[in-house]
């Protein structure tokens, strides 16, 4: 089997293993990530999904099972050569920004792994250009929003020129303004660079646009597919204490208000497409 | 009343001052102060002032945010000044009126310990008013680099002072918002007894250390992340330019010392 | 209770080389028993406003009313406190506010603070905890003990639990799943209703502006610009575009299927509920739908 840039190969992890009663986080959770997928995994609170995201970066290792990156085993050995390839992006805008201003944090990485000063400057002045920030470059943390503020932390991420990006609930925190520039910004790097991304996530709006959804629960690997395959399962999703996309879920109350659509709508526009069929049908 | 404070922070600008490399601002400083005890007299004050108060000239900073801003410590300078006034009994008796006698030497030490004062304070002042926080930690971690031979942690004293430097104002904030939290229900540091204000610090205190501590928690992860292992290896991004306009400020000072010198009595 | 904002203007650190204007010549009324929806973009002011309302700011310009209350710039005001008693806040992220040893005493500090005898503020702490959905155990369990979730109630009915007559709400779903946000919000307008509230949120959702407010406020650049009632407000999504906001999702699908089928709906509908149903209605009356 192709390992891709990233896998987990039956992995269970569980805090306080000694303790025999306690559940353990992550069961027995196996997938593997391609290079230049956008992979969403998302899941209510205590799914498993932020422990998932603590194994991929090293900050828990497996108690059972493998998790690969690049085809390396992460162990303590690896661990900083697989960190210095893959970038990381946090919940909270303010707990993740080292620097003094914005280039300083976009650099903070690239001091750590010893990178000449020459190259710094330009590694830097490319990170923020390809989040838009060049503008902001000698700002203080303080007077960004918190939108500006994790498209500085992609910067910081994207210096080191990583494989892979992890966004652990990087939305979560963010208005609404924040939230699009954020995804905005994702998926402009998705298109000029084939960037690989994970989006860990409970909003499902956000998860509509990765190419494939892994869902958690209660520790497990739920499902897994494409985002249309994944939304079909609507009420299940809504149990877990997901939300649908707008579409869907208007898709869902037209059929109980008597519009017999046929099929499930994942934008807008599909779901006034078929609407305006059933109208000019007749 | 603390808003309107000002010793201490930072004023961003782009003056000959706010130019100047860092490491000459504190070394600048540093030798200031010894210098200042070079001046014991009339004249040696009046220079020093003057001195001074080209120097808050070229940092463009207005003097009267300067006077503003610094009004806590004026009240220590009053202080001083009566301080001087009023126990020193040397020279001819100026004035009595009831029982406080006021000398010529008082009058005298009165006024030069208060300009000492001022100055002294003037000149910090624009040190960290001209000089954004985390140059001030650049310029102290060259400064101190030669201590590393002898094991003193610069690096991480300094990362500990910038990191600090950087969640000053986010915490400040923090303090804010609960603080108004807990006055929408009810509890109130501003008034009441004494009893009651040492309570009201609870619910203020708990939540932040609660919040300083998660923060730290994904500092620290997040840190990691980035591949932060300590000082070792570790390359710099910042780079500081020492200029001819800073060794000529230096040799201002030289000038100022000699000047002083000379009219000493 | 009433509150009324006139001509009021709010400087942050004012005088000082960090002065910072927040506020111009507000106006701004909000009638009592109404549920008032402040929106804006971030930065409009929408939490400067809110800070005045139960005085934790004092105007640097104009006069707040609240009820027989006057705030003026300028003025010195006294007894704030019974201001507060009256006027509740609902911060956002409020569970960072939590200090108590156990939950129970954290929902009666605010009740004790204004004066409402031990065991009457025990009886509304433990009736809240039901209330908002919390098992009964939570009573004598530290609120740090407590999940994100399960924290953001408590802190809430820390604040319900001093009876306010206006309860002002900012941002208070966010960061929550959907479910517990609508859950909350449904709480917060069944309060409004059986309580006679006067309320106020403060919001981002232009969803649940429209499902929940009556009226609607609109904040930009420290001005309030328009108030009025939702369907005025969202229907003119011209408007809501200078200010940088979206009309609510329903009324944008709503925009769409009436350009595109030419159909007329029979009204605004300010909730995905009512665009289901004025859609299934209008397809019904064309014939072509399938009831």
């Amino acid at each position: 089997m192709n390992s891709g840039i990233l896998s987990f190969e039956n992995v269970t992890f569980t805090y306080n293993a000694e303790d025999e009663k306690v559940r353990p986080a992550v069961a027995n959770v196996s997938f593997s990530i391609q290079q230049g997928e956008w992979i969403a995994l998302v899941g209510h609170n205590g799914s498993g999904k932020s422990t998932i995201a603590k194994l991929m970066n090293g900050l828990l290792f497996p108690g059972e099972g493998n998790v690969k990156v690049m085809g390396q085993a992460m162990t303590e050995e690896t661990l900083w050569e697989i960190r210095s390839q893959m970038g990381m992006v946090f919940q909270n805008p303010d707990n993740q920004f080292v620097g003094a201003t914005v280039q300083d944090d976009v650099a903070f990485a690239l001091e750590n792994n010893g990178v000449p000063h020459e190259i710094m400057v330009e590694r830097v002045h490319e990170a923020l250009s390809q989040v838009k920030m060049e503008d902001y470059k000698d700002h203080e943390p303080h007077h960004l929003s918190g939108g500006q503020k994790q498209r500085v932390a992609i910067a910081g991420a994207l210096a080191m020129r990583p494989k892979l990006l992890i966004l652990d609930e990087a939305t979560s925190m963010l208005d609404p303004q924040g939230r699009t520039e954020v995804i905005e910004t994702i998926r402009r790097l998705r298109e000029s660079t084939g960037l690989t991304v994970i989006s860990i996530t409970h909003d499902l709006e956000e998860a509509a646009l990765a190419e494939r959804i892994i869902v958690m629960n209660q520790g497990r690997k739920h499902v897994e597919g494409s985002p249309t395959d994944v939304f079909k399962r609507g009420n299940e999703l809504t149990e877990m204490g997901l939300d649908l996309p707008f579409a869907m879920r208007m898709t869902h109350l037209l059929q109980e208000a008597g519009v017999n659509l046929q099929e499930e709508h994942m934008t807008d526009d599909e779901l006034v497409d078929e609407l305006w069929k059933f109208y000019s049908k007749a | 009343m603390m808003e309107k404070m000002i010793f201490g922070r930072f004023i961003p600008g782009d003056s000959l001052v706010h130019r100047m490399d860092p490491r000459a601002k504190i070394l600048f400083v540093f030798l200031f102060i010894a210098i200042v005890f070079v001046a014991n007299n009339a004249i040696g004050y009046a220079i020093l002032l003057g001195f001074t108060l080209l120097v808050v000239f070229l940092s463009k900073i207005r003097l009267y945010f300067l006077i503003n801003g610094l009004k806590p410590v004026f009240i220590l300078l009053v202080f001083t000044f009566f301080l001087h006034l009023f126990f020193t009994r040397e020279g001819d008796l100026l004035l009595s009126i009831w029982v406080i006698d006021i000398y010529e030497e008082g009058l005298r030490q009165g006024i030069f310990i208060s300009t000492r004062f001022l100055v002294l304070v003037f000149i910090t002042s624009i040190l960290t008013l001209t000089t954004s926080p985390i140059s001030i930690t650049d310029g102290i971690e060259i400064l101190l680099g030669p201590f590393k031979k002898i094991k003193l942690p610069v690096h991480e004293l300094a990362l500990m002072m910038s990191i600090s430097l950087r969640f000053i104002p986010t915490l400040m904030d923090e303090t804010g918002k609960i603080l108004k939290a807990q006055m929408a229900r009810g509890s109130d540091i501003g008034s009441g007894p004494m009893k009651e204000r040492v309570k009201a610090v609870v619910p203020l205190l708990i939540p932040l250390f609660v919040s300083a501590f998660k923060r730290a928690e994904d500092l620290a992860t997040a840190m990691e992340v980035r591949g932060y292992r300590g000082g070792e290896g570790r390359t710099r991004y910042r780079q500081l330019n020492w200029r001819i306009a800073d060794t000529l400020s230096l040799v201002l000072l030289a000038g100022l010392t000699a000047i002083l010198w000379y009219f000493r009595t | 209770m009433e509150i009324l904002l006139e001509g009021v203007g709010y400087s942050y650190a004012e005088n000082t080389p960090f002065e910072k204007r927040a506020l111009t010549d507000v106006n701004l009324h909000i009638p009592s028993g109404s549920y008032t929806a402040i929106i804006g973009h971030t930065g409009s002011g929408k939490s400067t406003v809110l800070q005045h309302l139960n005085a934790l700011l004092k105007p640097t310009e104009g006069v707040v009313m609240i009820g027989e209350r006057k705030i003026e710039a300028g003025v010195k005001a006294k007894d704030l406190r019974s201001i507060r008693r009256q006027v509740g806040i609902v911060f956002q992220f409020p569970e960072q506010q939590l200090f108590d040893e156990t939950v129970l005493k954290d929902i009666m500090f605010g009740p004790l603070n204004f004066g409402v005898p031990e065991e009457e503020a025990e009886r509304r702490a433990r009736e809240l905890v039901v209330q908002l959905g919390l098992p009964d155990e939570v009573l004598e369990k530290s609120p740090f003990d407590l999940s994100g979730g399960q924290m953001r109630r408590v802190a809430i009915a820390g604040v319900l639990a001093m009876e306010p007559k206006v309860l002002v709400l900012d941002e208070p779903t966010a960061g929550l799943d959907p479910r517990g946000r609508r859950e909350i919000m449904d709480l917060f307008h069944e309060l409004h209703v059986t309580k006679n509230l006067t309320t106020v949120l403060v919001t981002h959702s232009m969803e649940d502006a429209a499902r929940y407010a009556d009226r609607v406020a609109i904040m930009h650049k420290g001005r309030c610009m328009v108030t009025g009632e939702p369907k005025e407000i969202f229907s003119n999504e011209e408007q809501l575009g200078d200010y940088r906001l979206q009309a609510p999702r329903s009324i944008r699908l709503q925009r769409d299927f009436e350009e595109r089928t030419g159909l007329k709906l029979e009204s605004i509908s300010l909730t995905e509920e009512t665009l289901a149903k004025n859609i299934a209605l209008a397809l019904a009356e064309e014939g072509r739908g399938s009831l």
